[in-house]
């Protein structure tokens, strides 16, 4: 997938202001996926899972060699294949090569954010085989040719009418069909893709060390079939999704629905540990896992940002987001948008790719307080923020005038002075010509300052 | 009880009326309130903006200028929050001062219930509708939730709820500037699900900054004001109502 974060400021402006549609549809779906997320977190002890989910995490990612090598024997153990990728080229060779050995020319998939991350889908097409997503809202996309907008529900920036007319003008559909008949247009597509398809693709939610496990939550039972009825199944997942445990699966299949959708749990989990045991057995000839690194391992030395690795994707930082909510996910311009995006994309692109994502927050902390592996993104935000700082990615004049401020700042008499002298200018024509005043004023009435100041009220006595 | 005033570089420069209205409250309760003179900024700006080593320079100079204060008061939670949760973080070998700081910074309207005890300020604010805006750190860092409705609703307004209450108004500091279509659009959002009241109250000057430069940009009717100030127009309007709080004599109304 291109990156385009550097264009965010460009491109938030051309949603909020060209397709108002956008912020209309995702704010009505975040407002409703957080609503059940609060109802569902009460109904439990919430903080008492989340500080537990947390721990595991934090486990892993300091032991994770040595749960990458269990998984590994786990896996082969069960008759699975393991491969190990170091970044998308790999991983996209990885599984183009798998295809034409087994000679496959059709592919039926299942919502996986790491297939986007990597671009799975050009590179298999490019080699002649049909990819088909099969999740409604992937498969909607998959048409539109665009990307995913949200973790969860990458279409969630598309609307019912949008959708009808999609499916009208190409399925056949009548542009009033139920949301219900529109999904059964789409499931009468998929079946022949899915009857037809020699290999599934999926991602992970987590993959079990102990067991060798791969697990797999969802709600369409699209992503059962995908890893079920073709030939061979591929399943892609990032280094850090490991748990120790299957003891530890039923904790985070629950955290997870609840902190995503406010789902007890998802209503279908796959716990698949391998191909079918003997010729005539239900299940694929063969199952392969691809571990990922792709700058995972980076993340994980770096000093800060390596919190961030134990995000579970369940998109509750993107729900409870306002920021994210004005302009859903494309303008954020890679894979993962948001909060947990802001904070995970300057880890997985350089900080440099990723800029000015760590700015495109107020710190509200909404996030922080929805996340249920507590990920500190406020926190996250304000380390990258100074390493750009330090880099000098920050815009040059914002650095110089917030030096000029702690010059100030420190030296009492100064401060008053430039306050003084900044409070009559704020009021003048020449105040308002200001840089931060002029982006401030245009949509927006410009702040009045007091005259006098505090300090002058001060000095002539408060009654 | 003698309290230092903190009175933030947003307040002094745009809420000054306000800040003054939040001294003639903790007058009011019987504090002696100091101004240290040497004060300035807490260094917000400049540690949200990921200027790590200006914030601390601000975070060390602040921790000088209240260092013999009994306890320090803030009309902003924003500010109170970096004193409190951030400078214990960043100010280095001077952690202890920090952390002596921390333990006695208040937010005003956190101050007045939580340290001073006070649910009823008055009652002059009978009849008043008001929407309550917290200020985000106030509300997920200081964890302020109910002060404001206790105070409001206790001098006898009427909280009316606000589906889009919690939610960040999009100022953010230079946020605001940074990304101006988004903060505006969040704006947005709180202003079209505003219900019909009187007035809109927030102990954060920079988030009323925000929404009322959005709200009179969009010409909709409606008066924002400094938690200090609402909370003044309760005292100095209302009767003596005999809860223990007389209004002192030779009191004008404020505002």
């Amino acid at each position: 997938m291109r990156i385009r974060s550097n264009e965010y400021r460009k491109r938030s402006r051309e949603i909020i202001r060209g397709d108002p549609a956008v912020r209309e549809a995702v704010t009505g779906a975040t407002l409703a996926f957080d609503r059940n997320r609060k109802q569902a977190y009460e109904e439990v002890d919430a903080d008492a899972w989340r500080r537990w989910a947390e721990g595991v995490k934090n486990h892993v990612l300091t032991h994770l060699d040595d749960y990458l090598a269990e998984a590994e024997a786990k896996l082969e153990a069960n008759g699975a294949r393991v491969h190990w990728a170091a970044d998308a080229q790999e991983a996209r060779e990885i599984v183009t090569t798998l295809a034409e050995k087994a000679s496959v020319k059709s592919i039926v998939k299942g919502k996986s954010m790491l297939t986007e991350e990597i671009g799975l889908n050009s590179a298999l097409e490019s080699v002649g085989i049909r990819v088909c997503e099969t999740d409604l809202g992937e498969y909607i996309l998959q048409l539109l040719d665009e990307p995913p907008s949200h973790i969860l529900g990458p279409a969630i920036h598309k609307s019912l009418g949008e959708v009808r007319r999609l499916f009208a003008d190409r399925l056949g559909t009548s542009s009033e069909d139920s949301p219900n008949a529109l999904a059964h247009a789409a499931r009468r597509e998929l079946r022949d893709a899915f009857v037809d398809a020699d290999m599934g693709i999926s991602g992970a939610n987590f993959v079990v060390a102990e067991t060798g496990t791969v697990v797999l939550i969802e709600n369409e039972g699209n992503i059962r079939l995908a890893t079920s009825l073709p030939r061979v199944h591929v399943a892609l997942a990032g280094i850090e999704k490991l748990l120790p445990r299957m003891s530890d699966v039923a904790g985070f299949l629950q955290l997870t629905a609840r902190a995503g959708t406010g789902q007890p749990t998802g209503c279908f989990v796959s716990l698949i540990q391998g191909p079918a045991a003997q010729p005539g057995d239900d299940g694929p000839e063969e199952v392969h896992v691809v571990f990922v690194d792709n700058g995972r391992t980076a993340v994980l030395e770096h000093e800060h940002a390596w919190e961030a690795l134990r995000c579970v994707r369940c998109g509750a930082c993107l729900n409870v987001c306002p920021v994210y909510r004005q302009t859903g996910g494309h303008a954020y311009g890679w894979v993962y948008s948001g909060p947990i995006g802001s904070v995970l994309d300057p880890g997985l692109l350089g900080l440099r790719e990723a800029m000015p994502l760590p700015f495109a927050s107020t710190l509200c902390g909404a996030c922080t307080d929805a996340c249920p592996v507590r990920i500190p993104i406020p926190e996250l935000l304000l380390r990258w923020r100074q390493e750009a700082q330090e880099q000098g990615l920050a815009p040059k004049a914002e650095g110089l005038a917030l030096a000029a401020l702690a010059g100030v700042a420190s030296r009492p008499a100064l401060y008053r002075l430039a306050g003084s002298v900044a409070s009559r200018l704020g009021a003048t024509g020449a105040g308002r010509a200001l840089p931060v005043l002029r982006e401030w004023s245009g949509d927006r009435a410009a702040p009045q300052p007091s005259r006098p100041t505090f300090r002058r009220l001060w000095r002539d006595g408060i009654e | 009880m003698n309290v230092a005033f903190f009175v933030t570089c947003l307040a002094d420069h745009y809420f000054a009326e306000a800040a003054a209205d939040a001294v003639r409250l903790l007058r009011h309760l019987g504090c002696e309130v100091t101004f240290p003179a040497n004060q300035t900024c807490c260094g917000q700006p400049a540690h949200n903006a990921g200027r790590g080593r200006e914030a601390v320079r601000m975070a060390h100079h602040t921790l000088g200028v209240f260092r013999n204060a009994d306890a320090v008061v803030l009309p902003s939670g924003s500010c109170a929050a970096m004193v409190r949760k951030t400078y214990p973080g960043i100010a280095g070998e001077r952690i202890a001062e920090a952390d002596a700081l921390a333990a006695k910074v208040f937010e005003l309207g956190e101050f007045i219930v939580r340290r001073l005890g006070v649910t009823r300020l008055g009652s002059g604010l009978t009849g008043r509708r008001v929407a309550i805006h917290q200020g985000c750190h106030a509300l997920r860092e200081l964890r302020l939730e109910a002060e404001p409705d206790t105070l409001l609703g206790g001098a006898g307004a009427e909280v009316v709820p606000w589906e889009a209450r919690e939610e960040c108004c999009g100022f953010g500091g230079l946020f605001s500037v940074k990304m101006p279509e988004v903060s505006t659009a969040m704006a947005d959002r709180k202003l079209d699900t505003l219900p019909d009241v009187d007035w809109v109250v927030s102990g954060d000057g920079g988030c009323l900054l925000q929404l009322e430069g959005r709200s009179r940009a969009r010409g909709q009717e409606v008066e924002f004001l400094h938690l200090a100030t609402a909370l003044w127009r309760g005292v100095a309007d209302g009767p003596r109502d005999g809860s223990g709080w007389q209004r002192p004599e030779g009191h004008r109304h404020a505002g």
